[in-house]
């Protein structure tokens, strides 16, 4: 009948058989109100603070993939998250995640049938975890990304809590496999310790994580320039690398760091 | 009913195979954003009403398989000689058989719908940009490129035919990104979801030639 092929191409560190799947680059916007947080730097853009308008800059420029992640407090928040979710699937040709909030499968169906392509999930998973296996068996994986914030403490990478004030005792590689278990269909890991210091990703802790695991890996926390971006895909064989500040204010722009990690033999879109 | 064939213009370019089976706001979407018309099919009396036909699809194959069984529309697909495209479950569907659900499907095409061997140690679901390569002598992939990049978010994928396969992609090995069997078409990528490329194939699609 017909044979299978075995294809040839191994990725560049890893040894996974990953064959031409790129490593993807997705910028994170902070949402509060339906308007971004942090402030862009893009020369056409006619408001700063419209995350679609934003969204479709990115996707322009080359970005595989976005997160929005809505801090919206007010008791009007999933009303403004369907309106921003389904403005973005309108208008953007890309895949999105939407996170911030979501502590129930009724949460997650609006968001779904809004446009958004995956949701995500963090202190509500680590309360109930149980969530992970509904939203898996309602939606599939592929739709469920567990965020995990983890902070180095006496010796231990610990899982944190509402933005990485809340320290927990769990840890974060075996949080990480459990809640692969349960169904997540993608994890998106951020070190707190690294985050916001512009210093690099914790390529250690993600190395560690991504050997573990048999689900794609997002790192983020850290990037400050395009070298950091080359070390994360080459010392760890991540699938993915967000960021925010770094693309909000132009201090790298995606499609210079995508040439620069092609120059580097790292499988991306151009 | 009687409002699905009062709202069907007989002009629409496209009918969707409503059928249950996932989320399709995005699918609209990219429609919309290439003045694609379409309406949605959502009963076998107005199958016929349209000119091409998608089938949408996310999620198991096996309820998806089983959903299209409940809205009645399964001969109607099957003896179609109009333009047809399946996407992601949508082009497994058109395949014998998912190792999902163990389930038998339309059987349009001679092919078998598998999972990801762990052996491969891929990982899965196999998310993210991936190339899209073939001779693309064919009018689904017309002006795109072999080695173009299309967004895919699967566990399961169809395996590699001389014959039916008209894309293929390499993931651990190599096999079926697009088919095509006479009208039919399928592509396990979304279109929807693949920048400038994907908005193309939509339109490649939406200009097929109706015999």
């Amino acid at each position: 009948m017909t044979t299978v092929q075995v294809a040839k191409h191994t990725s560049p560190s890893g040894g996974r058989e990953a064959g031409s799947l790129a490593k993807r680059i997705i910028p994170c916007l902070d949402v509060k109100e339906g308007r971004t947080v942090k402030g862009v730097n893009f020369v056409d853009l006619r408001d700063a603070g419209d995350p679609v308008e934003l969204a479709y800059q990115y996707s322009k420029q080359g970005a595989d993939e976005l997160v929005f992640l809505d801090i919206t407090a007010t008791h009007e928040r999933r009303k403004t998250m369907v309106e921003l979710v389904k403005a973005v699937a309108r208008q953007v040709n890309i895949p999105f995640t939407i996170g911030g909030g979501i502590n129930e499968i009724a949460d997650a169906d609006i968001l779904l049938n809004s446009g958004a392509d995956k949701i995500s999930i963090n202190s509500a998973a680590v309360r109930n975890p149980a969530l992970i296996n509904e939203l898996a068996a309602a939606f599939g994986k592929q739709f469920v990304v567990v965020a995990v914030d983890t902070k180095f403490v006496n010796g231990k990478n610990l899982v944190h809590l509402n933005g990485g004030r809340i320290a927990t005792e769990m840890e974060t590689e075996q949080w990480i496999k459990e809640a692969e278990e349960r169904g997540a269909g993608e994890i998106l890991l951020t070190s707190m310790d690294h985050d916001g210091t512009k210093g690099g990703f914790d390529n250690g802790l993600l190395k560690k994580v991504n050997d573990k695991i048999s689900i794609p890996l997002i790192a983020s926390g850290g990037a400050g320039n395009v070298q950091h971006f080359i070390d994360v895909f080459q010392q760890t064989d991540v699938d993915a690398a967000l960021a925010a500040s770094v693309f909000h204010y132009g201090e790298i722009l995606i499609p210079s760091l995508k040439e620069e990690l092609k120059k580097h033999q790292i499988e991306v879109r151009l | 009913m009687s409002d699905d064939i009062k709202r069907n213009s007989n002009n629409a370019q496209v009918g969707i195979v409503n059928y249950g089976a996932g989320n399709i706001f995005s699918l609209t979407a990219a429609l919309e954003r290439q003045n694609i018309s379409y309406e949605m099919i959502n009963s076998p009396d107005n199958f016929d009403n349209y000119e091409r036909i998608i089938i949408p699809g996310v999620g198991h194959a096996g309820a998806a398989m089983k959903k299209l069984q409940e809205s009645g529309m399964i001969e109607k697909i099957k003896s179609t000689t109009k333009p047809v495209l399946g996407i992601c479950v949508g082009m497994q569907l058109l395949t014998d058989y998912s190792e999902e659900g163990n389930a038998q499907l339309l059987g349009i095409a001679p092919l078998q719908t598998r999972h990801f061997l762990e052996n491969l140690k891929l990982k899965v679901p196999h998310m993210g940009w991936n190339k899209v390569n073939g001779e693309f002598d064919n009018e689904l992939f017309k002006d795109i490129q072999s080695g173009t990049y299309f967004y895919f978010v699967h566990s399961y994928f169809i395996e590699f035919n001389p014959t039916f396969t008209i894309a293929s992609t390499e993931y651990g090995l190599k096999y079926s990104a697009a088919l095509k069997k006479d009208n039919f078409y399928g592509v396990q990528f979304h279109p929807e979801k693949s920048g400038l490329a994907g908005e193309q194939l939509l339109k490649n699609f939406a200009s097929i030639k109706v015999y």
